[in-house]
């Protein structure tokens, strides 16, 4: 197995995209997602990588770019954030219901107003509902891993689906972390050739995106709906193979210490690191505390996250976005219908940290535990609470 | 009287030692003075916007009303300000990125309608901001972030697009030469309609044009070019097409006179005044 090598994590991501054999890579660049797509022009410059860049003139250039190269059967990649990710947004419904196996890395960074280049999960939030299938990394070698797995899973003729893997914007993407980057045998011994199940080819012509009228229109939406469900048992499965071949196990909810906790702490995305400490320093203080992450988000995990969570008394949920008029976070709203009139469900409690780039420090788990045990007692007036807000 | 100081701001200058971007600065604030001077334009009339990007900084810079916009919306959104409000004095400041790249196609259309605004494009071909990749009027071959290998396209030429597009100002400075940028930036606002003002902006950091542009930039005054001439404008814009070589013209290339599009819209009637009696109700309904 390949030794462990200090890299930033966005230089991991674009050798993973190498590694994963990328033929088109349409992208534009925004902080902090740049370095990414760079060290790919960069490989493609030097023909360490077989593959056509094309720097194009906006997102939303780049994701209608994407849709081009993959309906045309090539394996394609990209990476965005924030206000690019946003001007994508026409487009990115479009891959997903045309079930075209596009690969994008977003950096999660805050949306203006007021401008902010730091990191939350807005960006990605306002994109829940586009159909791709979406995972959030914890870490850099998270980062390279499920770069990777996005393309076995997204390319799989079963699921035929477009893959964001979301990982937080500078505290990953500009940090170096050791990382293990697989060989190139390694991974074309995981990742077969992409053969799409339909494309566009002069021998045998196809219409793509043709007009759903009304008779056809709901089929459509329930075809894509039906096979975004199924692809949790591939993802699973390719997670699976993954740690046969490289020994990482990764499953769509993990849990830190949760045996016994009756209260436990949800979170996604780099954030639960921190939050994994933050369990430990409350663990010896005698507390039952425990961590419960998601690592895969669309489609959602529910029984998984019933299995994990469902024995604790409460669930303190953490969103880094906040949609303001709303009853509370994406997450946050996720887990109470989820957990709606389940018999001994735990009560779930909405909180939102870590905006634009506000650092979620362990004391500020530990002030979200202490509220969620006494808003347990007492029923909290609010749907949800912001944390760490400056009073001065 | 107003001064230079009046108009500096506490905002810290964060743009490197050498940008292009300081001759702008001080000659927009020139520009301010002396219209506020010569022609009583007060500077609460001035707006000015941005877009995303180094450029953007200079709205921090300058002590009058601004709106930072997101890259690339400079257009409509000095077009929204002014339509609002034709008692304001607009200006906005983009990137060669902003403007030629993310946002073409508002500049397009707020040429083509003739509204009343002046647009400073701070071209210094690249993108700064994001350190260093090209842009649409990057030279051919030019080893940028995204381009290691050298641009594989031609450069388009933003004067010859202006002056199709239906702009009635249609200008070229350098930021080298700060009076004659002021001048410009000074007849563009007086201009009745849509000013375009291209600024080759050198970015000291990533696309140093300065060696080039000082032997090469010389003045159409100079040449006796006639600016209501659209075809001599044309030829003019075209001796030059954004490569590394041949002369480069500097100047007010076309000027005509048509109808604006507030004019056209809106006649005599402005939606939102400059009313500060109004204002003063406002605030006193709130306090
Ligand atoms: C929709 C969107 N995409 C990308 C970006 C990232 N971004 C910020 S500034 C910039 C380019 C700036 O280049 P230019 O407009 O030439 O301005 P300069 O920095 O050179 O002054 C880019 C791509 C963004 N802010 N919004
Ligand atoms: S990067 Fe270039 S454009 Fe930006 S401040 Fe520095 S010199 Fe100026
Ligand atoms: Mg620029």
């Amino acid at each position: 197995m390949a030794k462990r090598v200090g890299i930033e994590v966005s230089i991991a991501i674009a050798e993973a995209a190498k590694l994963a054999r990328s033929e088109v890579i349409p992208a534009y660049p925004i902080t902090p997602q740049t370095h990414i797509v760079e060290h790919l022009s960069e490989f493609v410059a030097s023909g360490e990588l077989d593959a056509e860049f094309i720097p194009v003139e906006s997102e939303h250039a780049a994701m209608s770019c994407c849709c081009g190269s993959s309906a045309a059967g090539a394996r394609t990649f990209t990476s965005s954030s924030s206000q690019g990710l946003s001007l994508m947004s026409e487009i990115l419904y479009i891959p997903s219901t045309m079930r075209l196996p596009i690969v994008m890395v977003v950096a999660n960074r805050a949306l203006s107003a007021p401008i902010s280049i730091w990191n939350d999960h807005q960006d990605i939030m306002v994109q829940r509902d586009i159909g791709w299938i979406q995972t959030f990394a914890e870490n850099g070698q998270e980062a390279f891993d499920l770069t990777l797995h996005a393309f076995r899973v997204a390319e799989d003729r079963r699921v035929s689906l477009p893959m964001i893997v979301n990982i937080d914007g500078f505290t990953l993407s500009h940090v170096i972390e050791p990382i293990e980057i697989l060989s190139q045998e390694e991974v074309d011994g995981y990742l077969p050739p992409f053969k799409p199940r339909y494309k566009l080819d002069p021998k045998k012509p196809i219409t793509m995106g043709p007009v759903g009228i009304p008779e056809v229109y709901t089929e459509a939406k329930m075809a894509h709906s039906e096979a975004i469900k199924a692809s949790k048992r591939v993802i699973i499965k390719a997670w699976q193979e993954f740690a046969d071949m490289f020994g990482r196990q990764y499953n769509p909810v993990e849990t830190y210490r949760c045996e016994d906790a009756d209260v436990m702490l949800v979170t996604m995305g780099s954030i639960s690191e921190t939050a994994m400490t933050a369990v430990d320093k409350m663990r010896e203080a005698g507390q039952q505390v425990g961590l419960v992450r998601i690592r895969l988000w669309r489609p959602f995990p529910s029984q998984e996250f019933r299995r994990a969570a469902g024995k604790a008394k409460v669930l303190a949920v953490i969103d880094r976005c906040l949609p303001p008029g709303a009853v509370c976070g994406p997450v946050g709203a996720e887990l109470r219908s989820l957990f709606y009139k389940v018999p001994g469900s735990p009560k779930i409690f909405s909180f939102v940290a870590g905006l634009g780039g506000r650092d979620v420090t362990v004391e500020r788990f530990e002030e979200i535990v202490d509220k969620a045990r006494a808003y347990a007692k007492k029923r909290p007036r609010e749907l949800f609470e912001v944390i760490g807000v400056r009073e001065k | 009287m107003m001064g230079k100081k009046d108009l500096k701001t506490y905002a810290e200058n964060t743009w490197c030692p050498g940008c292009g971007n300081f001759g702008i600065l001080n000659a927009l604030m020139a520009s301010i003075e002396d219209l506020n001077e010569e022609d009583g334009i007060e500077p609460e009339r001035f707006v000015l916007a941005s877009g995303i990007g180094c450029h953007a900084k200079i709205v921090d810079y300058v002590n009058v009303n601004s709106f930072y916009s997101i890259h690339g919306r400079v257009a409509p959104t000095i077009s929204g300000i002014k339509l609002a409000n034709p008692e304001l004095v607009v200006i906005g400041h983009a990137g060669d990125g902003d403007a030629y790249g993310e946002g073409i196609a508002h500049l397009i259309f707020a040429a083509k309608r003739n509204i009343n605004v002046t647009f400073i494009v701070h071209d210094n071909r690249v993108y700064g901001l994001t350190t260093g990749q090209f842009t649409p009027t990057s030279p051919t071959g030019f080893k940028g972030r995204s381009t290691p290998k050298g641009s594989p396209e031609e450069p388009f030429n933003p004067l010859e697009l202006l002056l199709s597009a239906g702009a009635t100002f249609v200008a070229r400075g350098y930021t080298a030469h700060m009076k004659r940028l002021t001048a410009l930036i000074k007849a563009a606002v007086r201009h009745h309609g849509f000013s375009f003002i291209e600024v080759l902006q050198p970015c000291f950091t990533f696309f140093n044009t300065y060696k080039f542009y000082n032997e090469q930039v010389y003045d159409l005054f100079d040449k006796g070019h006639d600016p209501k001439d659209l075809g001599a404008a044309l030829e003019m814009a075209r001796e030059w097409s954004y490569g590394m070589d041949g002369r480069v013209a500097t100047g007010i290339f076309y000027q005509v006179q048509k109808p604006t599009y507030e004019e056209r819209l809106l006649g005599e009637r402005i939606p939102v005044g400059m009313n500060p009696g109004r204002l003063e109700a406002v605030l006193k309904a709130h306090t």
